[in-house]
């Protein structure tokens, strides 16, 4: 059960980072996961009047705003584009449409879940956020600051995606079609740079790093990268099986950036038909 | 606190309490097709329109409302009647109980995609849980009505 | 019967169709008053404790609470909440709030108010002590445990159902037929498996809720989301304990039962409280309340011991269900039954012994009750899979195993009280399946371009028709102005489409339109006696009670046209619009009749009926599944299920179909991604729909179903019944075709992808 006591709208970035000093504010994103628990809130702060709902192009990169809804995203033509759809893949599966239309990517960054699937993607893509106070930071450092009390006080306005020339795949794995993910993985391909991001572990994601030009085999990315993180166990998989798919989710995303890139002479990874 | 919106079309006012979830103060406000399958945004039973998109009203504070609108099925009634004649003829709707949520999303459904594929239904529609129909039906019965107006018949 | 039917076996569409698909209000919630006490109760967080102490006063004093009840408040007199017919099987071991509480989410005190925050208020702030004992979680290790889940002297038992509360033992018994040892004994091939299923749950999408209401008489009026209102009054009289005659229940539209509306879940509450205080009382369930203080399927642990010959003819069938009923015994003695009772005459073919034995026995979870299948599903999970894997040691076709072994028309079934599958077409649904599923082209394991493996897997089902020598069902034809009538029953329609279907045997019967038929129920004051919708028995029971009741009103209609016409009732003939003398001098038509029946008449143009039936005659169907595997993760995705269902007489195609795509999918849920996972602390992670994944509409696979009618004498224009069987089948067809593409049998439901892929990757065979 949620009690609210006060409902605020403000008008400036200002003045909602006051508001969101008191204690027991908070900053409201789509409210899916606030209402889960039993929770008291004096003050919940709207951004919508501040205009954050908006994806911007740059020459070098996409400004996604925090109330940009994860259907925006999915729909989004120019994002789409710039992740080869992975990006429609990876957040088509979440609950329905109903639902994305209302959870903003900003509550889904800011809440740094471990199930998220956005986050992984975005680590791979080399994601920014833009935090009001704190200015902008790579998402893997925001990730991995935790729930830092200071930094929860912070307002994210958005999130920068850099317009790299990247091939991606995004694979997740799930016990049912629109459920949490039990394992997710994003890789993306940036000239010899190959980002693998994996998530749901069921801990925040993390990214590993590789250079072809010495790594260029999917079986042993994947071994390295299952090798390298950390697994654990909850009510949907256990540690064992998540490193399991972490070997081969890993490896049949290698082998998709590898048959998709422009580059693919450096690996005959075998083609993945496999349209999540 | 005091908000402004286009409910149904008609303007209206009221005073809410900040914690309000719109899918309570639609019922009480005469709405009684909006319902309530879950309390953890899963089921779509509780799906209106907000600002032409469909959403899950327990989600969505009453407040944030505020100058925006808000369509439910009493408000659609002539749209749903073109084609939920159709689902009514596969034996599909069954218990009903989540019928009007369906029915609302498959609206958006066919003002977002006038002519989809019975894949695109069933992506559309993912978040519309059903435990009578087995689904099935429930595309059978959008299919016909997609049939029948394709070939004129509507 | 030889004329051309008009209206049964037609797809009319649902009565309340449009209605409900337009969003009309209909529910519960939608018809009654807004303006009434909500109720909602305080839920034990132990597995297993006594209340020590509790103080409610200062929940009683935050403002807008009418009442706070505890333990110290209720009658101390047990009863059961199971909506089953008097005396009930399910042990007389409920007080309305006790002081041992027994699951977690058990009621520990009941609050009523103003609106639902101050009844949130009031909640946090009853203080509770509790004595913490230790709980019973497994229900292996509940008999004979020193820990009791119903110690109490007054606990007692109705029926002989071998219960024994000191034993934590709810029911206890064991049947058979032939001299199984002999016959095993004699068996070339003896295979003994064990089987377990969950307690998975109905998730109708209206969680339970009830009205209560102090009627312009003094009596208690209820009006809630039942299949059972008659059970209903019963149930809550003995809680309350009061005569039946001060209470009145009715049921508006239901959103959805599948058994969980079989039981007085949430009824006791809201009456209670309105008793007490004389104020209007509403209780809606959350759906974390429906989750963890339901009444979802009984868990059970099925043993199954067949022997057969190494051609594939099976002899003998010993069959051990150990079942759990949770916290308390609702439908615990019952349930149990069908999971022998359904599973083994389905061998009656070759079977020369049998044996069926059980125990149900009490531990600290919730309580579980009657769903879709009422044990049958979890008896034919074990049975089918047997079989099947009987057939692929043996290395023979697992459709020809049973085509040779199936129970056949005509044969008596001595695991079915002995009774004749008088109408069986279970040889036409299996034919008919493989050949329309491409069983020959289907069953050999395939593989995909992309490494995933494509195969197929086979069962087969039956289940009961009502419950032979108990169920009533019974129907009310009444001729109105204009001559359109009015059905009155007491058969819960809860999405099924019975309120139409028995408006179709109205519609034959008295040779006029469906919509020259209204239904009306089901109400216990103004419907004739129904045991209620379960149980599969409303088509075939009631349906038999309205053609019933249409013959005894047409004796009557032509008695008063005789009136009207001057000449014998013998020289009439009824024709539906009209009734004629026989030769054709003179008529009076149906309008005529029944506007004189309202003027100067001494004939009451209305007919009750009452019907049961001492058989039960069995519906059947074969079910096939092709599934594609990814070996690597150990998905599963349903590619196509076809089911071929003999149901009797089909007498609405259109709502059959549905029920049997909405019975497979329920199944194809518990098959694969329906989990139930307590913790050590008796706590329940899947009470949500965020964490209990029943399917969408992404996971069902392509559903095709047909009829292979046979004709049921006994029935009403043959039918038999459909709407439990059609959840049978996919549990093991799914693991018969996950065998084939893994080699592994998963005993044990669901079958999620971590299992397939864990086994496989140990064989060598998941990872590269």
């Amino acid at each position: 059960m949620l009690t609210i006591d006060r409902y605020l709208r403000p008008e400036t970035l200002e003045e909602a980072y006051e508001a969101a000093q008191k204690k027991n504010s908070v900053i409201l994103g789509g409210m899916m996961w606030l209402r889960l628990g039993n929770r008291r809130i004096g003050t919940a702060i709207d951004l919508s009047a501040l205009g954050l709902d908006k994806v911007e192009e740059t020459d070098d990169a996409y400004r996604i705003g925090a109330y940009a809804t994860l259907r925006e995203l999915e729909t989004h033509t120019g994002l789409n584009e710039l992740t080869d759809f992975a990006l429609r893949g990876a957040l088509s599966p979440i609950v329905g449409v109903q639902f994305r239309n209302l959870a903003t990517v900003g509550g889904s960054v800011f809440g740094r879940y471990g199930f998220s699937d956005i986050i992984t993607l975005f680590l791979a893509l080399n994601a920014s956020v833009e935090l009001y106070k704190g200015g902008v930071m790579p998402l893997s450092e925001f990730c991995r600051a935790g729930m830092l009390k200071s930094k929860e006080r912070d307002i994210l306005t958005c999130i920068h995606i850099p317009k790299e020339n990247t091939v991606v795949s995004y694979k997740a794995q799930r016990n049912q079609k629109t459920d949490f993910p039990v394992l997710n993985v994003c890789a993306a391909l940036n000239g010899g740079r190959l980002s693998v991001a994996v998530g749901a572990r069921p801990l925040r994601a993390s990214v590993c790093l590789f250079d072809i030009a010495q790594d260029n085999e999917s079986e042993t990315i994947a071994e390295r990268t299952a090798g390298s993180l950390i697994f654990a166990s909850n009510k949907r998989a256990s540690e064992e099986y998540r490193q399991h798919l972490c070997r081969v989710i890993v490896r049949r995303a290698v082998d998709e950036v590898f048959a998709k890139s422009a580059d693919g002479g450096i690996r005959s990874g075998k083609p993945n038909p496999e349209v999540i | 606190m005091e908000i402004t919106l286009t409910l149904n079309n008609k303007k209206i006012t009221a005073d809410v309490p900040p914690d309000t979830i719109l899918l309570d103060f639609l019922r009480e406000r005469g709405c009684p097709s909006v319902k309530c399958g879950c309390e953890t945004s899963s089921c779509g039973l509780c799906t209106v329109l907000l600002d032409e998109k469909p959403v899950l009203s327990c989600s969505v504070l009453a407040v944030r409302t505020d100058g925006r609108s808000v369509t439910t099925l009493e408000g659609l009634q002539d749209e749903a009647a073109e084609f939920v004649g159709f689902i009514a003829d596969q034996g599909a709707e069954q218990c009903g109980f989540c019928n009007p949520g369906y029915v609302m999303n498959t609206i958006a459904l066919l003002r977002e995609n006038p002519d989809p594929s019975d894949d695109e239904v069933r992506a559309y529609l993912a978040g519309n849980l059903c435990r009578c129909s087995g689904y099935e039906g429930q595309t059978r019965g959008i299919r016909a009505f997609l049939d029948a107006r394709r070939a004129g018949k509507l | 019967m030889n004329r051309e039917l008009k209206s049964v076996g037609k797809g009319v569409r649902k009565k309340d169709a449009m209605q409900l698909l337009l969003g009309k209000p209909a529910y519960l919630d939608d018809i009654t008053p807004r303006d009434c006490l909500v109720v909602k109760v305080l839920r034990s967080p132990h597995a297993h404790a006594v209340i020590s102490g509790i103080n409610t006063e200062f929940a009683k004093k935050v403002p807008g609470i009418a009442a706070v009840y505890t333990w110290e408040d209720v009658p101390q007199k047990r009863f059961t909440m199971a909506g089953q017919t008097y005396p009930e099987p399910s042990p007389y071991d409920r007080l309305i709030l006790d002081r041992r509480l027994r699951f977690v989410g058990d009621a520990v005190a009941i609050v009523a108010g103003e609106d639902e925050r101050a009844v949130n208020r009031a909640l946090r702030l009853i203080r509770v002590k509790y004595e913490i004992l230790p709980p019973i979680l497994d229900f292996r290790a509940a008999l004979d445990n020193e820990t009791l889940v119903h110690p109490e002297e007054d606990w007692h038992a109705l029926c002989e159902v071998g219960a024994d509360n000191k034993r934590n033992l709810c029911a206890k018994g064991e049947e058979q037929g032939g001299d199984i040892s002999a016959v095993f004994a004699d068996c070339d091939v003896v295979m003994e498996r064990t089987f377990h299923t969950k307690a998975v749950h109905q998730a109708m999408m209206e969680t339970f809720r009830t009205y209560t209401e102090i009627d312009h008489f003094g009596r208690l009026h209820v009006i809630s989301s039942t299949q059972v209102v008659f059970h209903v009054r019963r149930i809550l009289a003995n809680a309350l304990d009061i005569p039946k005659s001060k209470i009145h229940v009715e049921k508006p539209r239901i959103g959805g039962g599948f058994g969980a509306k079989q039981t007085v879940v949430a009824e006791v509450y809201p009456a209670f409280v309105t008793w007490k205080t004389g104020r209007a009382a509403k209780m809606i369930y959350t759906r974390k309340e429906c989750q963890t203080a339901g009444s979802p399927r009984h868990e059970m642990e099925v043993t199954v011991k067949l022997g057969a010959d190494r051609d594939g003819r099976i002899r003998a069938l010993d069959v051990y269900t150990l079942s759990n009923t949770g916290a308390y015994g609702e439908h615990g003695p019952t349930t149990v039954g069908l999971s022998g009772g359904k599973s083994i005459p389905l061998y009656t073919g070759a079977l020369e012994a049998y044996r069926f034995s059980y125990d149900v026995v009490y531990t600290n979870v919730q309580s579980s009750g009657a769903y879709r299948g009422y044990g049958a599903t979890q008896g034919i999970f074990a049975v089918e899979s047997t079989v099947s894997e009987l057939a692929e040691n043996l290395g023979v076709d697992p459709v020809a195993i049973r085509m040779k072994n199936m129970v056949r028309e005509g044969q008596i079934m001595p695991a079915y009280q002995n009774e004749p599958a008088s109408a069986c077409t279970l040889d036409r649904c299996m034919l008919r399946c493989a050949e329309s599923f491409g069983w020959d082209e289907k069953y050999p394991v395939r593989f995909t371009s992309d490494g995933k493996i494509r195969a197929a897997g086979v069962a087969m089902a039956m289940q009961g028709s009502g419950i032979a020598g108990v169920d009533v069902g019974s129907a009310s034809v009444k001729l109105s102005e204009d001559g359109f009538y009015v059905l009155r029953i007491a058969a819960a329609d809860m999405g099924t489409g019975c309120d139409t279907i028995l408006a179709q045997m109205t519609a034959e019967c008295m040779d006029c339109s469906v919509d020259d038929v209204a239904v009306f129920g089901a109400d216990t004051d103004a419907s004739p006696y129904d045991s209620g919708s379960y149980a599969s028995a409303t088509t075939y029971i009631t349906g038999r009670a309205v053609e019933k009741a249409c013959i005894e009103l047409k004796e009557k209609i032509c008695t008063l046209a005789a009136e009207m016409l001057d000449c014998p009732v013998s020289e009439l003939i009824f024709e539906g619009r009209q009734v004629v003398r026989a030769d054709g001098s003179a008529s009076v038509s149906l309008a005529d009749i029944a506007v004189k029946s309202m003027c100067g008449s001494d004939i009451a143009l209305e007919a009750t009926s009452s019907h049961s039936s001492p058989v039960s005659p069995p519906p059947f169907m074969a079910g096939m599944a092709e599934i594609e595997l990814d070996p690597e993760t150990g998905t599963v995705d349903i590619l196509n299920y076809k089911a071929v269902v003999d149901c009797g007489t089909v007498i609405n195609p259109n709502l059959a179909r549905i029920q049997t795509e909405g019975g497979l999918v329920q199944a194809i849920g518990m098959a694969l991604t329906e989990n139930i996972q307590y913790d050590d602390r008796g706590r329940l992670s899947e009470n949500s729909l965020l964490q209990y994944r029943i399917p969408t509409r992404l996971e069902t696979g392509r559903l095709d179903v047909e009829f292979a009618p046979s004709y049921e004498e006994s029935g009403p224009f043959g039918a038999k019944s459909i709407g439990e069987i059609v959840i049978n089948t996919p549990a093991p067809a799914i693991a018969h075709a996950i065998y084939r593409a893994t080699g592994h049998w998963y005993r044990e439901l669901p079958i999620l992808p971590e299992k397939i892929a864990l086994d496989l990757l140990r064989d060598g065979k998941g990872g590269k």
